[in-house]
């Protein structure tokens, strides 16, 4: 029984990773990718890619690609797509900077009021795909450009700045440490560490109520070994983090977006029948799902996550420009494909797409570092892109 | 007449599976050939290693055609050669015109520049030829489909074909469309185009077919002359047993009125002013097995699709009693809610998300069943699935295969698992047995005959005549969107039902109601 066992188990690895590739790999290719960079910037430029405050720029530079990505995923899944996003992202930051630096508002109000304009937007787009069929790509590519324009209007071609302290803190703000030590931040530490075990509980659950319902678990190697690498590297950004500044309130909000996502794309009934939808629409409305809501609810959410991430872009810069945002849409989109969305939709990780948005950010800042032109930048993402999606159709069609 | 074509020992082995286990097959010069067998049987692979998909190297084994041995490389060296597949999926452009789809790839033209005049007057003679009269510039896509088989036989021509291979060509037609078809063999034969014939269904066979090959599980069983052709020894060859009963027995004990439509009105969703459904009435009894008979077209599908939520057409008028009490279907939500569940006859397009496992599709209509407030509860969706897995019998590895892997009957096993699991008072199938093959077709019997049992009502919408009168209690048959007529199951038979379909007038047989 016990040599059955083994026999299996060394057979199950070699399947399981076959048919895992994509998640696994991932993991792996953003962890070769940091290390490549952190020997390149070393060897080129004498300087640490993983110091603390590389570390902290990383996340604060990407976090907007992040957040829209959680909601470009839903869009895409559902067999849509938003170029909108980078717009919008635009339109609500100069929406926030008229608000509170020409009208006085304070940023209380100003919040909230941002995200319910992301609302609008999301809705009157969604509103054409969802129950006139016209197609995602052509309203979205239109308010590509009307939101384009409406941002131009608005801050009459003018930067408009700088934003109050509180506004800034969205995204330059820290959480401050409540142990009162400091360097190191104890409150960053504690809370990495919290959700370093929560990872590593939540992952054990899952395998024993796998095991449980008679599921096949993951090879315990594979489990093992991932886990560690994804603990290590929390702890390792963790520590880096609490010796610079502490946790950006920026990765707070990240954090808790992801989650949320992944709970409601995997767990949710609602999250459920988005992933039916998009791998068969008919069968789905046949099924008593209520698409055209589903696509539209897809989009309203679109629109306020692109608000926050406007408005995050806008607190960075400490202040709204009429060029906010342009080509974010792209950068959204590519993050989503390389963590592994299908085209057609149906298909798609919030944990694949964050890990997307990660090799995006690392390269973005690695290239940067080394002083690498923005002309070979473009196409080394470009190519990367490509890469990933044909590495996923080569391992379907295998 | 010499021997045309002979299969000599054709193995194919794909990975996991033996496909082909050394066939023979021997088609002589004219005849028509008719090769039988269960889905999966291996006809399909068959007609590929033979039409070159699987080229020649890639199996073992020889083809000798036209008394020379045949080294296919690809689809075009067999097209050159005269052999021609005409598959189960019609491989028509349906934005482009007839003469574009006719000399596609094959085109009409000297040095890239296409002779349009040339075109279309080859395009007028073929059409002929197959007994069509549509202008050459017609798209393809607004013909139906008994036409578009048609068109794919004219393109055959069009490329001098000598050995034709007709892949299940009347699965999508209805019964004059496919006699026009079965005609159109039988006056190519005439003149002298050899065809190979797969089908399921055998009273076509009987007619077209001069001698008949059976295959199961990947060998030859046997060749049949025509004189030797019987349904009895065609389905003992096909499943390998007697199938003494097709239709599993039941008692058949109505209850009281379950499910009520009464003036039911449907327009066409885009045509104007075209009238779909006229005044249709009829009643679904608790423990009832209730057929709907018609030709393609005749509205059966319409009619169902129009109860169940609206998913189809336009203007729709009419109540629905559940009951007894008048119920809401304006949506397919509320049409569930209801107790109704509709199992649609198009089950890739329709009925299945083919990329997600069983496990998902089969509670995809009840999703609330396996969650608390929303949120999903992975285990019992699970034990759900393990339950339907056995009692459907649905033959998997495990319930997280994706059901693109499936067979058709198992993927008709999971569609009806989807609707069980919904829990419905009245399930209407549409076509449940199409495309799939006898021994699961019997298994779906089964099942329907189950859910009778438990007092469930079952409507049943059939093109197959012989399933209707051996599964139902009373059959209402349609014609052009009326009910036209009534028959309990000791007034049905063939022929009436056709009569009522003809005359159209429903003085024949009961309760017909006329607009």
């Amino acid at each position: 029984m016990a040599d059955q066992t083994a026999a299996s188990g060394a057979k199950g690895i070699g399947a399981h990773l076959g048919g895992h590739l994509r998640e696994n790999g991932m993991i792996l290719a953003l962890v070769a990718i940091v290390l490549f960079f952190t020997v390149m910037v070393r060897v080129t430029q004498g300087v640490d890619f993983l110091s603390a405050q590389n570390i902290t720029n990383l996340f604060l530079q990407n976090s907007y690609v992040i957040i829209m990505a959680l909601g470009m995923l839903l869009v895409i899944v559902a067999g849509h797509i938003d170029l909108s996003v980078g717009s919008v992202v635009g339109f609500t930051g100069a929406v926030a900077a008229v608000l509170t630096v020409n009208m006085g508002w304070p940023v209380i109000a100003v919040v909230p009021t941002c995200l319910l304009v992301g609302l609008c937007i999301g809705a009157a787009q969604g509103y054409w795909v969802a129950y006139w069929r016209i197609p995602s790509f052509i309203v979205t590519l239109a308010g590509m450009l009307v939101f384009r324009g409406l941002t131009l209007w608005l801050l009459a071609g003018q930067n408009v700045g700088p934003f109050p302290r509180s506004f800034q803190s969205l995204s330059t703000g820290f959480i401050p440490d409540a142990f009162g030590v400091d360097k190191p931040n104890m409150t960053a530490l504690a809370l990495v560490a919290l959700a370093a075990v929560a990872i590593l509980w939540m992952g054990l659950r899952a395998r024993a109520r796998d095991q449980q319902f008679g599921i096949t678990p993951e090879p315990m190697v594979v489990f093992t070994i991932r886990n560690f690498v994804i603990t290590a590297a929390l702890l390792f950004v963790g520590y880096k983090l609490a010796s610079f500044r502490g946790l950006p309130n920026v990765v707070v909000v990240l954090s808790v977006l992801t989650v949320l996502y992944a709970f409601f794309t995997e767990s949710t009934t609602t999250g459920r029948r988005i992933y039916a939808l998009g791998g068969n629409e008919k069968a789905a409305r046949l099924s008593g799902i209520n698409t055209d809501r589903l696509v539209f609810l897809t989009f309203c959410n679109m629109g306020v996550l692109a608000a926050l991430a406007g408005m995050i872009v806008a607190a960075r810069l400490n202040s709204s420009t009429p060029k906010a945002g342009g080509g974010f849409e792209l950068d959204v989109i590519a993050a989503v494909f390389i963590g592994g969305a299908s085209m057609t939709g149906g298909s798609g990780k919030i944990i694949g797409v964050v890990v997307g948005a990660l090799i995006m950010g690392v390269m973005n800042n690695g290239m940067s570092i080394m002083g690498i032109g923005i002309d070979y930048q473009q196409v080394i993402k470009g190519l990367v892109l490509l890469a990933a999606v044909i590495f996923d159709v080569y391992n379907k069609n295998k | 007449m010499g021997t045309l074509l002979e299969m000599r020992g054709i193995s194919k082995v794909f990975p996991g599976v033996r496909a082909l286990d050394h066939v023979n097959l021997t088609v002589e010069q004219g005849e028509i050939h008719a090769i039988c067998g269960e889905n999966g049987a291996g006809k399909s692979t068959l007609m590929k290693v033979l039409s070159g998909v699987y080229p020649h190297g890639t199996y073992e084994g020889d083809i000798f055609y036209d008394g020379s041995l045949l080294t296919n490389r690809g689809i075009r060296d067999s097209e050159a050669k005269g052999i021609i597949i005409i598959h189960q999926e019609l491989a028509l452009v349906p934005l482009l015109s007839i003469a574009e789809n006719l000399f596609l790839g094959n085109e009409v033209a000297t040095n890239g520049i296409i002779n349009w005049p040339s075109a279309f007057q080859k395009t007028e003679d073929l059409l002929k030829k197959v007994g069509l009269s549509e202008p050459p510039t017609t798209q393809v896509g607004k013909l139906g489909v008994g036409k578009q088989q048609l068109i794919e036989i004219a393109k055959a021509l069009a490329k001098d074909v000598r050995l034709l291979i007709l892949d299940e060509p009347t699965a999508a037609l209805q019964e004059n469309d496919s006699q026009k078809l079965l005609d159109l063999m039988l006056e190519l034969k005439a003149q002298g185009v050899t065809q190979i014939i797969i089908s399921h269904k055998l009273n076509e066979i009987g007619r077209v077919a001069d001698r008949i090959t059976i295959i199961r599980d990947g060998t030859t069983v046997s060749t049949l002359d025509k004189a030797d052709i019987s349904e009895e020894r065609i389905i003992r060859d096909m499943v390998g047993r007697d199938m003494a009963h097709r239709y599993p027995d039941r008692t058949s004990n109505p209850g009281d009125v379950l499910m009520e439509v009464d003036g039911w009105n449907v327009w066409h969703p885009e045509q104007q002013g075209r009238q779909m459904i006229r005044d249709a009435a009829f009643k679904v009894r608790k423990g009832e097995i209730v057929g709907i008979a018609g030709l393609m077209g005749a509205g059966r599908t319409e009619l169902a699709m129009s109860i169940f939520g609206r998913a189809y057409g336009r203007n729709i008028s009419g109540t629905v009693k559940m009951g007894g009490k008048v119920v809401d279907t304006s949506s397919v939500t509320r049409a569930i809610a209801a107790g109704l569940a509709y199992v649609t006859e198009d089950r890739k397009h329709l009925g299945l998300v083919l990329d997600e496992p069983i496990v998902r599709n089969i509670t995809l209509a009840n999703l609330a069943g396996v969650a608390t407030r929303g949120v999903l509860s992975r285990g019992r969706e699970q034990q759900v699935a393990e339950e339907y897995r056995r009692a459907m019998s649905i033959r998997t590895p495990s319930v997280f295969q994706k059901v693109v892997n499936l067979s058709g009957g198992n993927q008709q096993k999971v569609v009806l698992s989807k609707w069980l699991f919904a829990d419905p008072q009245v399930l209407i199938l549409d076509e449940p047995t199409r495309g799939i093959d006898v021994g699961a077709k019997f298994e779906i019997y089964t099942i329907m005959n189950e859910l009778a049992a438990q007092g469930r009502g079952v409507v049943m919408i059939s093109s197959e005549m012989p399933e209707l009168l051996g599964m139902c209690d009373r059959i209402y048959v349609m014609n052009e969107g009326r009910i036209v007529g009534e028959l309990s199951r000791d007034e049905a038979s063939q022929e009436r039902i056709m009569s009522l379909i003809i005359r159209g007038d429903g003085n024949t047989g009961g309760k017909a109601r006329v607009a």
